[in-house]
């Protein structure tokens, strides 16, 4: 049907930004708008109604792909709206903005002895983000994701009503609207219960393993006494060799373990180092990286690593600050830059634990028949929650990056869709902040039609307007009310970057 | 490699052909023109042959150039984003050898002129803001020359050159292409009944050249290569030969 002109008024033009995934391997012009308070919001919400855009939250920007992108439409940018509203030194309790980030958090709560007790890999996403992605860390296994640890919330429903959820109030909204990944509406105040810690060090062991079953077995073995369980996994590495790799496991300080807790709890002592072997600026060693990103160049350093680590770390226990073993991602800063141009995207799945060691080896096998070895595979331990949406599941993750250029996008997405396959066909489940190429239909195998459902009944009476939408949400669930309703071809070539 | 797309004046000729090869590659198109039942059916068309709704028409006459900002926002917003804008509306009337006429002139640098200005400054201040994009102006072999049938039209295809040289000038550091387009005589109903043709090229070559040129980010393209020769000898003409010449 031919559309004339309406009489809508225009959105500013000051606001249009090119936003990115932070995997650079996705992008989609927005309308940014940066609000610092909860009426800035809601004026936002009004503007968009009124120019007929969807609203799409974004935090720091560090989900992987088009979580937090929404093309030609209001991207909500909560990055201003950041104080900490309250805080108890006593109970390690605090209340915060949405916007407030995991290095803002720690770094307030760390000298009075208070650790957030989930991190991610890095510490620059906002509490907001980590809360709508219901984020996990190293300590999946032992203490859940952040919604465990979440007591209340309040939320703006783009309806205008402002609600205050916990498990006791608003239960229903409570475990949607974690891990609802920004469509139900906006945190504006989140309370978290902090973890205790007594020292500023954790007691770190690397432990060097041969094989992807050998790692499960020290897993397995390890995680009813760990704090943190992590493996690095050598993504090149075929044939017996599969899956061998380094686990990295790191435990509190007890009570007077440490002799001087005052000075390893201060900020100053946490920092990560600004240069490598002291000389180095670390802003500017993505570009000494950049000639290995390549799968001669990461053969060869993953086998320096591994066979290092084999004849380094045996048994060896050291001490290591808590934000050098939280964030890992943050040590090179920029480094996402040594993929080149077409960034990279990370593949994350889920898979219960009796089948995880072989779908995962059948995951590695297949990216490097198919000649994309991931360059980076993390592997990590998991247990169920509670949460509607949730990835999580009792098994294990594997984290695989793959660099993405003009030539290989296509193959690439093509592996990601028979990779989706084993994991589907393993029980397994994935995780929106990281995805990129997951499709509708097996967003909905994997999430089971009846939680989907519950999902949109809320959603339609948080949003009966349908307000708040993503490229993601879009992409995922294009049969929705909400975007059905839009009548939009704004997914057509989802794949947003330019080729 | 287009995903988004504009074509101004896509309701028959090039801007058509072009409309029709972009969604049949995959790219979401807003087809826009006066003539709103031609470019209701060409989206009907596209969207039925590529078997997906691709396509969308939007009403609008160039001459309107107020409703510019507005609709170029409604139409970013329904197809998704935009990398690509054609120009491609122009009259061409019949003007006597004898005949002065300032309501045709005006009209011919109203469309041809002051409308590619109003839709390509828009896409030029989005592609500048956002670092990319493609911005293509249909113009004519008959703008390297004043020629005596019809000053106007030439006139108006000599600005349009100059003009999409200088945003090119202005944006291209920001990594915008600009290309001008130059068909030689193309079968449209523009040039339908004129003297003279040769080498006359179908719509649907000159779109599939004018798309190559596009992805290639050409600087100036003439539709097809060998009217560039003829171009170069024309523009050397020195003027005392050139007007005694009847083309």
């Amino acid at each position: 049907m031919t559309t004339t002109l309406r009489d809508e008024p225009t959105l500013p033009f000051q606001n249009l930004e090119l936003v990115h995934g932070w995997g650079l391997s996705t992008d989609a012009v927005g309308y940014v708008f940066r609000p610092s308070t909860v009426e800035g919001i809601r004026e936002v919400f009004g503007l968009a109604e009124r120019t007929g855009r969807t609203v799409a939250f974004r935090g720091a920007g560090r989900s992987y792909g088009d979580a937090a992108l929404n093309a030609e439409n209001v991207v909500l940018d909560l990055t201003r709206f950041c104080r900490i509203l309250e805080w108890n030194p006593h109970t390690g309790v605090i209340t915060m903005e949405s916007g407030v980030t995991i290095q803002q958090l720690w770094q307030y709560a760390l000298p009075d002895g208070w650790w957030p007790p989930i991190v991610p890999g890095t510490m620059f996403p906002t509490i907001g983000g980590c809360a709508s992605m219901n984020i996990h860390g190293k300590n999946n296994f032992a203490v859940g994701p952040i919604g465990d640890h979440i007591l209340e919330f309040e939320i703006l429903l783009p309806t205008g009503q402002h609600r205050t959820c916990s498990r006791q109030a608003n239960s229903d909204l409570f475990f949607a609207a974690i891990g609802g990944f920004g469509m139900l509406g906006c945190f504006t105040s989140i309370t978290l219960q902090l973890k205790k810690v007594y020292s500023g060090h954790l007691n770190v062991e690397a432990i060097n393993v041969p094989t992807l079953d050998a790692m499960v077995q020290e897993f397995e073995q390890r995680r009813e006494g760990a704090d943190y369980l992590v493996g690095w996994i050598d993504g090149v590495a075929g044939g017996k060799g599969i899956g061998r790799g380094v686990i990295h496991e790191a435990n509190y300080l007890k009570p007077g373990d440490d002799p001087n807790p005052a000075q390893t709890l201060r900020i100053e002592h946490q920092q990560l180092p600004d240069t490598i072997f002291g000389l180095l600026p670390k802003s500017t060693l993505w570009r000494f990286m950049r000639p290995f990103v390549n799968n001669f160049g990461v053969r060869l350093v993953n086998a320096a690593k591994f066979y290092a680590s084999r004849l380094l770390d045996r048994g060896k226990i050291f001490q290591q600050s808590h934000a050098a073993f939280a964030f890992l991602l943050d040590y090179v800063p920029n480094w996402k830059r040594s993929y080149g141009r077409g960034g990279l995207i990370q593949y994350q799945s889920f898979i219960p634990e009796s089948t995880a060691a072989e779908a995962f080896k059948a995951q590695l096998r297949l990216a490097q028949k198919a000649g994309y070895p991931p360059y980076l595979a993390v592997f990590k331990r998991h247990r169920r929650d509670d949460f509607l949406m949730t990835h999580s599941v009792d098994g294990y993750s594997l984290a695989l990056d793959f660099k993405i250029t003009k030539k290989n996008r296509a193959a690439i997405w093509k592996l990601a869709a028979k990779l989706d396959e084993i994991v589907l066909k393993a029980g397994g489940r994935f995780y929106f902040a990281k995805d990129s190429t997951l499709h509708a239909a097996s967003a909905e195998q994997y999430l089971g039609p009846e939680a989907v459902e519950k999902f949109m009944r809320l959603k339609r009476s948080c949003d009966p307007n349908g307000l708040l939408e993503t490229n993601l949400y879009r992409r995922l669930f294009p049969e929705s009310e909400a975007s059905a309703n839009k009548e939009s071809l704004a997914e057509i070539g989802a794949q947003q970057r330019h080729e | 490699m287009f995903k988004h797309a504009i074509i101004v004046g896509a309701s028959a000729g090039i801007g058509a052909a072009l409309a029709k090869q972009l969604g049949m590659a995959g790219c979401a198109v807003a087809l826009v023109a006066r003539r709103g039942d031609e470019i209701e059916q060409l989206a009907a068309e596209i969207n039925t042959t590529a078997k997906q709704p691709l396509a969308r028409a939007y009403q609008h006459d160039v001459l309107n150039v107020d409703e510019v900002e507005g609709l170029f926002q409604e139409i970013t917003r329904d197809i998704g984003g935009l990398d690509l804008i054609v120009f491609a509306a122009g009259v061409m009337p019949t003007v006597a050898p004898d005949e002065y006429n300032i309501q045709k002139d005006a009209l011919i640098l109203d469309v041809n002129v002051r409308g590619a200005f109003a839709w390509l400054n828009e896409a030029a201040r989005r592609f500048e803001r956002v670092k990319r994009g493609t911005i293509v102006g249909i113009s004519s072999i008959a703008g390297d020359r004043g020629r005596r049938g019809n000053p106007a039209y030439c006139t108006s295809k000599a600005a349009l050159n100059t003009y999409l040289e200088s945003l090119r000038n202005r944006i291209a550091r920001f990594g915008v292409k600009v290309v001008v387009a130059k068909p030689g005589f193309v079968d449209t109903d523009m040039t339908k009944g004129l003297p003279g043709l040769f080498w006359l090229i179908t719509a649907q070559r000159a779109a599939e050249l004018i798309l190559k040129a596009a992805k290639r980010g050409k600087k100036t393209a003439y539709i097809p290569a060998r009217w560039r020769f003829v171009g170069l000898v024309i523009r050397f003409f020195p003027s005392f030969i050139f007007r005694r010449l009847n083309i």
